[in-house]
């Protein structure tokens, strides 16, 4: 979806404003959404693709204002009233009025770790041969889709070039819409920033994406 | 609809009705889904206060710094980085989420690295942590692709003109690792010496290894 995500070559933020000795957390309550945003994840109830979708779809006043944990806060409430575990009225109302579905999994202390050190690789194997080889040209589809996809918009329709095959992955704008995970290939390509940007292009920059097979149209 | 507006704003009390105000006390906000999550038996407390420990206290850019400084100073090591970067990062123990496919990026005296996700906060948890406000922030998300020397500036940087730049946006589930380059007069550093050097920033690509010291 063209979302408030979707920031590349946007302009009007200002300055990064890098923070000198930033602690990890910024307010105690980030620490506790942190924690149950990946403790609920851990239900089994959606996957991280969803839980971008549900990201990318807090309204874009709301999503440029927020901090990131505000926004991660938000997209949960929505997947956890959409999978069945807790109503938005639950947590107007903090307490309990209804009985939860049932989750895959809860994750307890002692499986933290071993949780952390696994995460969730998301490589599949494909019977395909990989379509493009380094070194092909390539050109990005045009489109725009109203649902989840990993192209931005400032890579659509641009020419570039396949640097390397980087293995099959997951296809994240089927999975985040409970499709099923239909793994493609999933290629580095380079633009030049003259191909993206256009006049006034820093000449020494290139810029490049991880594109699934699809995205893709040999030149 | 002018009345209607007035009218509509005096039955909710001066507020408006388009403004989630749910969210205007975060605080509240989160202690109201623990609380409520809790009750329910679907999360557990001491599982939140286990995650947060172990981002405070042992994934974080530290790890990174010691597969850089590890690369530094063994060449073999240093190769196994470029053919398979998430096998030689585990056999450091750096494992697991947003570390699941790793790539590192070797800086060289003609291009510099620069990463980002410039569609949500993707980068390499294992190795770095969790990411700093910045990077998740519009400015850096924005910018980095279509501004990198001048985003650079900001965390003063400056590179050579002719120097190329090469910004890799985190569209899948890559995470990226850049390896700056080695700082002249190191040479005599032992390894751990060497990863004092190594900024976090300097392994997402905004700053240079060893210049801040």
């Amino acid at each position: 979806m063209n979302g408030p995500h979707d920031l590349g070559g946007q302009m009007g933020f200002g300055s990064v404003a890098p923070e000198k000795d930033e602690p990890y957390f910024h307010a105690e309550w980030e620490k506790r959404a942190l924690g149950i945003t990946l403790s609920c994840g851990a239900f089994g109830a959606w996957t991280i693709d969803e839980s971008r979708h549900a990201r990318e779809n807090v309204p874009p006043a709301d999503y440029l204002a927020a901090s990131y944990y505000e926004i991660w806060t938000r997209a949960l409430e929505v997947l956890l009233e959409r999978h069945g575990f807790a109503t938005r009225a639950e947590v107007d109302a903090g307490v309990k009025q209804i009985e939860p579905a049932v989750p895959k999994r809860i994750l307890k202390a002692d499986m933290v770790p071993g949780v952390l050190a696994r995460g969730g690789p998301c490589d599949r194997s494909v019977e395909a041969k990989p379509l493009f080889q380094p070194g092909d040209r390539v050109r990005t589809r045009n489109f725009n889709p109203e649902t989840h996809t990993r192209l931005p918009r400032y890579a659509r329709a641009k020419t570039g070039v396949v640097e390397a095959v980087q293995g099959s992955y997951v296809f994240p704008d089927d999975n985040a819409h409970g499709k099923g995970e239909n793994p493609q290939w999933v290629y580095t390509v380079v633009f030049d920033a003259g191909e993206i940007w256009g006049e006034g292009a820093d000449p020494t920059l290139t810029v490049s994406i991880d594109a699934w097979e699809s995205y893709l149209e040999r030149v | 609809m002018h009345d209607d507006h007035d009218h509509h704003h005096h039955d909710h009390h001066g507020h408006d009705h388009h403004h989630d105000n749910r969210y205007s006390d975060m605080q509240a906000r989160v202690r109201a889904l623990e609380t409520v999550l809790s009750e329910k038996g679907l999360i557990d407390p001491g599982a939140i206060d286990a995650i947060v420990e172990a981002y405070e206290t042992k994934i974080g850019p530290r790890n990174g710094a010691h597969v850089v400084a590890k690369a530094w100073t063994d060449p073999d090591f240093a190769d196994w980085l470029k053919r398979d970067a998430t096998a030689a990062i585990a056999s450091l123990g750096y494992t697991g989420r947003q570390g699941e496919h790793m790539r590192a990026l070797f800086n060289t005296p003609e291009t510099h690295n620069l990463v980002v996700c410039t569609l949500c906060s993707c980068y390499p948890w294992s190795v770095l942590g969790l990411p700093p406000v910045w990077y998740k922030a519009p400015a850096y998300r924005s910018r980095a692709v279509i501004d990198p020397r001048g985003v650079l500036a900001e965390f003063g940087v400056t590179l050579p003109e002719e120097k190329k730049i090469r910004v890799w946006d985190s569209t899948a589930e890559l995470r990226y690792l850049v390896i700056p380059e080695r700082p002249e007069g190191t040479e005599g550093l032992a390894e751990e010496e060497l990863a004092g050097l190594v900024s976090r920033d300097a392994m997402i690509g905004s700053a240079i290894a060893g210049a801040a010291s």
